[in-house]
């Protein structure tokens, strides 16, 4: 349990300890302070934890948490930079339909196990995402009636 | 009686329908590893939008229900449990079906699944008149000690750390407060357009259960993770039927420890099958068979998981706390049709609460009947590929946020609470705590301003928030769950601290 990543506890506890502290800051000196009474309450309470789980992460006293391998964020980073550009910006600045059939055939395309160099996979991962995209604008488009950003195809 | 005269409401042929697809579609969901009843029934909410309150909450309730059940597929064939609530069938269920006996194994799992599950549902019955009369005595310092009891008691018990539970719980409080405060209209905590309005429930849920999942799956990298699925060989039904009579004990000893458990905030379907198979095994005859493919485990865990479900939803409909992540997703459900659960729900929605707990009732009994039959369908599902449900959990989660209220805001407030969320457990911090904390927080603040300000003009704060027999019960139980998890955290400690030096 001690071989944790103890920096990056430190670093994890740290930035929610900064969250509590800032929060509990505002609540206590914003105005109109009727209006922060129960966050006054909360805020307190949420400072002390998140300063109580710094310390104990700099002392290198947690125990709970198994942090992040090398590993697991060489694997995740593709996915995750995908994920942020692909809610953040490209469901907006695209149209959903777009960006959606993007965001899902490269996702699909960089973890699937199956090789690259055979034409057959490229086809699979086509249909399914071919597939997928109809469902969806089935699904949301014709059933739901949600009128999502079309942009520059479905217009 | 109530809840017969409501019963053919759940046979109109709308309702019927959707309870079909919510017990075949979470049949098939709960198979899915990776896919929990919470995700599964947070990610159907925006489908719910276009239908009737009772229609929703039927769809609902059908997935919840048969999304527990169906996690015993993958749990016998896979050995992958659905969900956590499975874990305790995977112990005797797999090697069942690595024996042959992977039919078997299901069909005495789907039937102690609907008995442990209409034993639940008559509970909730029952209970619930009973416990929402009562709460119509529920003062505003009663309403704000509930909804602290709820985010503590799920913070200390559902977390591996008291303080990090604690705190997820605080993080979800003060997630609450953003937006516009109801007293004065002023604006609290808005740093950005998207949460002006306050932080939306629903694409919250969507995030904070769909996103950290995603991204686990994304760890996994590029390798094969599809296991190999056992093949179903025909075994006579009636041979089941007869088998489940026979082992009545560990139905039954599933059946009330399931139920018991169900009615504890916090305590979860895993804890519920675990305890069961646990109870079992010290009951049974055959103890020594436990582990090496025994039905009565099955049994056991199966009657257990399900039979939670029903009490599990207790506190939710009488006093609007809900006592499980499930049922925080099913209190949006409900909010977002305008319908705020508590002790007048029977009075003002009696139609839609009652036909809900009946279709409940009625679902236990479809998804044992499907469950049955489309078992090995369910089973090839749960070998559709990470990298194709990575891809379609997220699509659903950023199309089912924005559908809320047509906002991109929405879709970015699940997108950055989901990604937190993944680092937040990877840190040791539970989702639960802060979903309650969310979902509780509104709850929390207005009995407190409201106590507040009966207090300031009669007995004063401390008198008002701190006497009668009803604030100090809650009390109490709050300081009691954090003092027992605080002990659980310190035998806990010690004893792989023994095992280290061992």
């Amino acid at each position: 349990m001690n071989s944790l990543p103890r920096t990056q506890h430190i670093i994890a506890s740290g930035l929610i300890a900064a969250v509590g502290v800032t929060v509990a800051y505002i609540s206590f000196t914003q105005e109109p302070a009727a209006a922060y009474v129960f966050p006054r309450l909360i805020s307190s309470v949420f400072a002390i934890l998140a300063i109580w789980t710094f310390v104990k992460a700099v002392l290198g006293r947690t125990k709970v948490g198994k942090g992040l391998s090398g590993g697991a964020i060489k694997n995740m980073l593709p996915g995750l930079v995908i994920l942020i550009a692909y809610a953040f910006w490209a469901a907006k600045a695209l149209g959903f339909y777009t960006a959606t059939t993007i965001a899902f055939f490269m996702v699909l395309t960089l973890y699937d196990p199956a090789p690259h160099n055979d034409p057959k996979t490229w086809v699979k991962r086509l249909l399914i995402t071919a597939g997928f995209i109809a469902v969806m604008y089935g699904l949301f488009a014709m059933l739901l009636n949600v009128f999502t950003p079309r942009e520059i195809l479905f217009r | 009686m109530q809840f017969l005269y409501y019963l053919d409401d759940v046979f109109t042929i709308t309702n019927f329908a959707l309870l079909l697809l919510g017990t075949v579609g979470g049949l098939i969901l709960g198979a899915t590893p990776g896919l929990s009843p919470t995700m599964a029934v947070a990610l159907l909410i925006p489908f719910t939008f276009k239908l009737e309150p009772q229609q929703g909450l039927i769809l609902l309730g059908a997935a919840y229900t048969s999304t527990v059940a169906g996690g015993a597929v993958s749990a016998i064939l896979l050995k992958i449990p659905g969900a956590p609530a499975n874990i305790a069938t995977t112990l005797d269920g797999h090697t069942m079906a690595q024996k042959g006996e992977g039919a078997r194994a299901l069909q005495l799992s789907f039937l102690a699944s609907a008995v442990g599950g209409i034993f639940g549902v008559f509970l909730l019955i029952f209970l619930t008149p009973v416990l929402a009369k009562w709460a119509l005595a529920f003062g505003p310092s009663h309403l704000f000690w509930m909804a602290i009891l709820g985010v503590t008691v799920i913070g200390t018990l559902d977390s591996s750390s008291v303080v990090k539970g604690l705190l997820a719980g605080c993080i979800g409080l003060w997630l609450s407060t953003i937006g516009f405060d109801d007293i004065m209209g002023a604006q609290r905590f808005i740093f950005h357009d998207a949460v002006a309005g306050g932080i939306n429930v629903i694409p919250a849920l969507i995030g904070l259960f769909a996103i950290p999942q995603v991204i686990m799956m994304l760890t996994k990298g590029r390798t094969d993770q599809s296991a190999e699925v056992i093949t179903v060989k025909k075994h006579p039904i009636g041979q089941a039927f007869r088998e489940i009579i026979a082992k009545r004990t560990a139905v039954i000893i599933g059946t009330i420890t399931g139920s018991i458990i169900g009615l504890i905030p916090g305590v979860g379907g895993q804890i519920a099958g675990l305890v069961a198979y646990d109870q079992s095994k010290k009951f049974s005859k055959e103890s020594e068979k436990f582990g090496t493919g025994h039905s009565e485990g099955v049994i056991a865990a199966e009657s257990a998981n399900n039979a939670m479900v029903g009490p599990s939803l207790v506190p939710l409909l009488t006093l609007s706390i809900p006592g499980s992540p499930t049922a925080a997703v099913l209190l949006g459900g409900l909010l977002i049709h305008g319908i705020f659960p508590g002790p007048d729900l029977f009075i003002n929605y009696p139609a839609v609460a009652w036909t809900f707990i009946d279709s409940m009732l009625i679902g236990q009994i479809l998804m044992c009947i499907f469950g049955l039959y489309i078992a090995g369908l369910a089973a090839s599902v749960a070998r559709v590929p990470h990298s194709v449900m990575a891809g379609l959990v997220l699509g659903l989660a950023v199309f089912g946020s924005y559908s809320v209220q047509n906002s991109m805001g929405d879709v970015y407030v699940m997108a950055a609470l989901g990604i937190g969320m993944y680092f937040l457990e990877r840190f040791g911090f539970s989702a639960a705590p802060l979903v309650l904390g969310l979902i509780l927080g509104p709850i929390a603040e207005a009995n407190f301003i409201q106590g507040s300000m009966i207090a300031n003009a009669t007995v004063g704060m401390g008198t008002y928030f701190f006497s009668g027999w009803l604030n100090w019960l809650l009390i109490l139980i709050v300081l009691a769950s954090v003092s027992y998890s605080i002990w659980m955290e310190i035998a806990q400690r010690r004893y792989t601290a023994k095992e280290d030096i061992v």
